[in-house]
């Protein structure tokens, strides 16, 4: 029982991490309608500068996680506007997949080129005294605490900012129609880099909490978990931020269950049956709406 | 008939598959004639490889209209049930014989695997097609990783776990050996095979596109609440369209499975990152472009033998390939101004827009 809650625990963090990202990319996707293919990319980017800041340049963490945001974010107002804005009405969502798929391989390999591929070992931003916590009979990691804690955080702040601040309802107008929101005065362009900003920071605090609790860093460390928290988002229901964060944690928790009782090499294949699943069953994942396609 | 009477795209077609059989000719007259070395003569194999993985995802991307992720899965599901077979009856059958059964056995299981994975996959569209194709290609390569096959007097052992829980008796053997694949596959593959395989898809892929199906394949792709309005039963179209271009690839599978002597269902083979490698044949030859993917494909995989002082910077080179030939290609400022500047305007043959 002890260890099965462990598990749990862990389970609980990995999928705080994949409701992070999730986030991400369910905001991208409501208000930009792409998939942001290159989100998960971002996250190792974030992981890469809090790891040269804190790592090779020897400053206190809180530094590190701090330019890990900051980066990530000007990286995704960047790759926004070179890459995705071109395309916003090219009338295919091929094309800017695509383009997506074309970032994504980008940052991967400008990461190889700089980092090289062997994997470094990132330093936890926990300091090493404080590694772990004993509750009672049973150890947990502090960073798995950590990581729901901000995952919790996150959304609550991100509910907050969205329902209750002008960007935040002018957010929310965009994804609901871009063009009679430009007719209200919103700024779209503006709402969309918001977005992004947003979004691709959370990919950047994703990062610094995903090699700390797995501290090998490699440039491709970012792919899996950034294609896990998209099965995450549509899980929940992609569009809906509640649904990311239900999602993320289910996720995790079946993740890293099946890793423990089932097979740790079939884990991968588990999680993207559940996509599947889900999708067959019920395409607008648990909070999704249904949308009526029209001609 | 008169090549005169012939419309454009019989024309078109015709040019496509007289350039293949050039190309063939002039390569094995080169090895006749010994101008080809060593190293090159072994990527022909691999590039006849490519080019018909190349054509059987342009059926899906460029004639479908669907992204799919997963197409190294496909081949990877070809590769090992060809090898599986080759393996098996090596010392029972002829080597012609069973390399012909192999490839379309190797065609046939990834075909059915097609048919399997359509059924869920095209009931969706777009972003989410795309990946769930992907997740599959995923699942294949975990599954082929875990995947256990052995052989004794007492017949085929299966499973999952590992090569103890087979119970092989002394004299078994073992034929897929989990993470380990399938090695001694024979060594079938001729540059000519990969030709005919190349060949015949070409043609296949090509004849599909001017029918009837065809038409109504590629009126799914440019509008498919249209097309489903007009009486087209959109779901067996596409069903069709996948399925073929999952045997295609099958097929292709095959064909690299018997030209390695360890077939082990690595990422860097059978990944994610080799569908993208597809993809960007698909994107650079121009998508829905047979003739476009083929050629790019075989420029992209000669390109690194000839520019081998690049090739650090050579996967970096694709992505900005693939980002700007988007961008060119489908920004409406960009294709206004292509199609005001095309040097075909002066020779008063502008084309309408696709």
């Amino acid at each position: 029982m002890v260890s099965f809650l462990n598990y749990f625990i862990n389970g609980l963090s990995l999928g705080s991490i994949y409701a992070i990202i999730a986030i991400g990319y369910t905001m991208v996707y409501g208000i930009a309608k792409m998939l942001n293919f290159a989100h998960g990319d971002i996250i190792m980017v974030g992981a890469y500068i809090a790891f040269s800041v804190i790592t090779t340049a020897k400053l206190p963490a809180a530094v590190g996680v701090l330019a890990a945001i900051c980066g990530c974010m000007l990286l995704g107002i960047t790759i926004e506007k070179i890459a995705y804005k071109p395309l916003r009405h090219a009338g295919s969502s091929l094309a800017v997949l695509i383009t997506a798929i074309g970032v994504s391989y980008f940052l991967q390999n400008v990461a190889l080129l700089i980092f090289s591929s062997n994997p470094k070992m990132f330093t936890p931003i926990i300091p090493m005294s404080m590694m772990t916590i004993q509750l009672g009979s049973f150890r947990i990691q502090t960073i798995s605490l950590v990581s729901i804690a901000v995952g919790v955080v996150l959304v609550l702040l991100l509910q907050l900012f969205i329902n209750k601040t002008r960007p935040g309802q002018a957010m929310l107008a965009c994804a609901q129609d871009r063009g009679a929101a430009s007719l209200m005065g919103i700024s779209v362009n503006g709402t969309i880099s918001l977005t992004f900003a947003i979004g691709s920071a959370m990919a950047g605090i994703a990062g610094v909490l995903l090699c700390s609790a797995y501290p090998t860093l490699s440039p491709y460390t970012g792919a899996m978990p950034g294609i896990k928290a998209f099965v995450a988002a549509v899980f929940g229901g992609i569009g809906s931020i509640p649904g990311a964060m239900i999602g993320g944690l289910l996720l995790g928790i079946i993740e890293i269950l099946s890793k423990t009782y089932i097979s740790s090499q079939l884990s991968d294949a588990i999680v993207f049956a559940v996509l599947i699943v889900v999708l067959l069953v019920r395409p607008t994942g648990i909070m999704g709406k249904v949308v009526q396609e029209k001609v | 008939m008169n090549f005169k009477q012939m419309t454009k795209t019989s024309r078109d077609n015709l040019g496509t598959i007289a350039m293949l059989v050039v190309a063939f000719a002039v390569v094995q007259a080169l090895r006749a004639g010994g101008f080809v070395n060593s190293h090159m003569d072994g990527m022909l194999v691999p590039l006849c490889v490519y080019a018909t993985m190349a054509v059987s995802l342009n059926l899906v991307v460029g004639i479908l209209g669907e992204l799919s992720l997963g197409h190294a899965g496909f081949m990877c599901v070809g590769a090992f049930s060809s090898a599986f077979f080759s393996k098996c009856f090596e010392q029972s059958m002829g080597t012609f014989p069973r390399f012909l059964i192999a490839i379309l056995i190797g065609g046939l299981v990834a075909g059915v695997l097609g048919f399997l994975i359509g059924i869920p996959v095209l009931r969706l569209n777009g972003d989410y097609l795309a990946i769930v194709t992907l997740a599959f290609g995923e699942i294949i390569k975990n599954l082929v990783n875990v995947l256990y096959v052995g052989r004794d007097a007492a017949g085929l052992h299966i499973s999952m776990r590992d090569q103890a829980a087979l119970g092989l008796a002394e004299d078994g053997e073992m034929i897929i050996n989990g993470p380990q694949g399938i090695t001694g596959t024979p060594f079938n593959s001729t540059f000519t095979v990969g030709f005919v395989i190349l060949l015949v898809s070409t043609i296949v892929v090509l004849n599909l596109v001017n029918s009837r199906e065809g038409r109504a394949i590629m009126s799914i792709r440019d509008n498919r609440i249209a097309a489903g309005s007009l009486g087209i039963p959109v779901t067996r179209y596409k069903m069709f369209a996948f399925t073929l271009s999952a045997v295609i690839a099958g097929c292709a599978g095959a064909l690299y499975a018997h030209n390695l002597s360890s077939l082990i269902a690595t990422p860097a083979r059978f990944g994610y990152n080799m569908s993208i490698l597809f993809l960007v044949f698909v994107v650079l030859g121009g998508i829905g472009s047979t003739r476009g993917a083929i050629i790019a494909a075989i420029i992209l995989t000669l390109l690194p033998e000839v520019l081998r002082f690049m090739a650090d910077y050579r996967m970096l080179i694709y992505a900005v390939v693939l980002i700007v030939m988007m961008i060119v290609n489908w920004n409406p400022k960009s294709r206004a101004f292509i199609k005001a500047h095309s040097p075909k305007k002066w020779f008063g043959r502008g084309k309408e827009d696709r």
